[in-house]
């Protein structure tokens, strides 16, 4: 297929990873990345398996779904129980386990929760029902959040009451800023191709000057991820921390303006709640008064039960880049994709689930 | 949830239209987008195109494996 087959071309990644072996030096040398598409693209190529040994990639907080707190998922459990409500969502939210129970286990009780692939959909859903309250799920981050912002202006555009997003919204710069500033030491970060084709590359110099952190924006072919670990690992040993865009094909540095005109209009920054991260101001996106009318916390008042967290479960700790799944003793055992403890071995792009599925060790 | 795939845009009716890749086809919202056309490639996430994809770039990125190649 085109712009992708030929960023995978065996020859060309032969040749990065003999320019990668021979410009590392000894040193220890971290990468994280902050993508789960990115975590997934490097289990998948074996990325980590052809690198010297002291290059260390780690996954940092870069799965949505991994990231929301089981709070939400028992808001939108307990939103599900409501006679008058469909809820729409994305796939990979369906089995994560909340505090007691899941939207999948929701779903086979008989209530109706519709999996959908866009807002539009959802959108769709409620125009059909509208004796019914439509609720779409939204988590995500900057690149996902245009997606939305843009229902809730369609929705208040047709006048569409019965819509609305429960936003549980999450921008990645302040997360990197606080991991920035954590125990753990990150050298560079490989940063989010697709949020920074919204966000654009400004943002990224900021982790440089104040943290002396390179920043390097990756694609998600094999190829791509290659020429970026290149890039930093020669950020590294001449110590000459900067930003810079691998991904030119799809990321500018002002990013998609009409995209961020669309959050923008529609929501603005709240503090928002990571699993393992804990709150970190300013680093979610809530919907403003002006547009209560399609926000669901608003509208809609349900009794949610207190949250337990998963026993044993180390997916905070991983969101982190602290440690690794085969460091959990549930990992692979008692914990696998078809019966997930924790929300990272769930979503298709949590580094449990990576781990598992191209049996990274 | 981020596809990562480009698509070739196929048809364009105001803010929507058909992208395709490898015989599949579908439908996406071009309300992020400004100053797309027919035969453009953009970045498709949860049926909205997001970016548009610039082939010059594509083909310099392209261009710079070979001459890695080269040189060593």
């Amino acid at each position: 297929m085109k712009y992708i087959d030929e960023f995978r071309n065996k020859e060309a990644a032969r040749t990065l990873i003999n320019s990668i072996h021979k410009e590392a030096g000894e040193e220890q040398i971290t990468f994280m990345e902050v993508c789960g598409t990115h975590t997934m693209s490097i289990a998948r190529f074996g990325i980590q398996e052809v690198l010297p040994e002291n290059i260390r990639l780690i996954s940092g907080p870069g799965c949505p779904v991994c990231v929301t707190p089981n709070h939400y998922i028992d808001h939108a459990v307990a939103l599900s129980r409501r006679d008058d409500v469909i809820v729409t969502t994305f796939g990979d939210m369906m089995k994560v386990p909340g505090s007691s129970s899941s939207l999948e286990r929701e779903h086979i009780r008989g209530n109706d929760i519709r999996v959908v692939g866009s807002t539009l959909e959802a959108l769709q859903i409620a125009e059909k029902n509208p004796e019914k309250n439509v609720v779409f799920l939204g988590v995500g981050f900057e690149t996902t959040v245009p997606t939305v912002a843009a229902s809730l202006i369609q929705a208040q555009s047709e006048n569409l009451n019965n819509y609305s997003v429960l936003s549980a919204h999450k921008t990645m710069p302040e997360a990197m800023k606080a991991l920035s500033k954590g125990d753990v030491s990150i050298d560079i970060f490989i940063c989010p191709g697709h949020v920074s084709t919204i966000i654009g590359t400004k943002f990224y110099y900021s982790l440089v000057e104040d943290y002396g952190i390179g920043c390097v924006v990756s694609g998600f072919e094999s190829l791509d991820i290659l020429q970026s670990i290149l890039m930093g690992v020669k950020q590294v040993v001449t110590n000459d921390q900067k930003v810079e865009n691998q991904y030119t094909r799809a990321v500018k540095p002002e990013g998609n303006p009409k995209a961020l005109e669309t959050i923008y209009a529609v929501m603005e920054p709240s503090d928002a709640e990571w699993r393992g991260l804990g709150v970190i101001p300013d680093s979610g996106l809530a919907i403003k008064d002006e547009y209560s009318s399609w926000n669901t916390a608003k509208q809609i008042k349900v009794d949610i039960e207190d949250t337990i967290e998963p026993k044993g479960c180390i997916c905070g700790q991983i969101l982190q880049g602290k440690k690794t799944p085969p460091q959990c003793k549930h990992f692979g055992t008692d914990c696998v994709p078809d019966n997930p403890i924790g929300a990272c071995m769930v979503s298709s792009e949590g580094a449990c689930a990576a781990y598992f599925k191209y049996k990274v060790q | 949830m981020c596809v990562a795939v480009p698509m070739k845009i196929k048809k364009i009716k105001d803010d929507k239209g058909v992208v395709g890749i490898g015989g599949t086809e579908r439908e996406v919202s071009f309300k992020l987008l400004n100053d797309i056309q027919v035969g453009d490639y953009v970045i498709v996430h949860a049926g909205f195109a997001i970016q548009k994809l610039d082939e010059k770039e594509a083909l310099e990125t392209l261009k710079l494996f070979k001459e890695m190649e080269q040189y060593t």
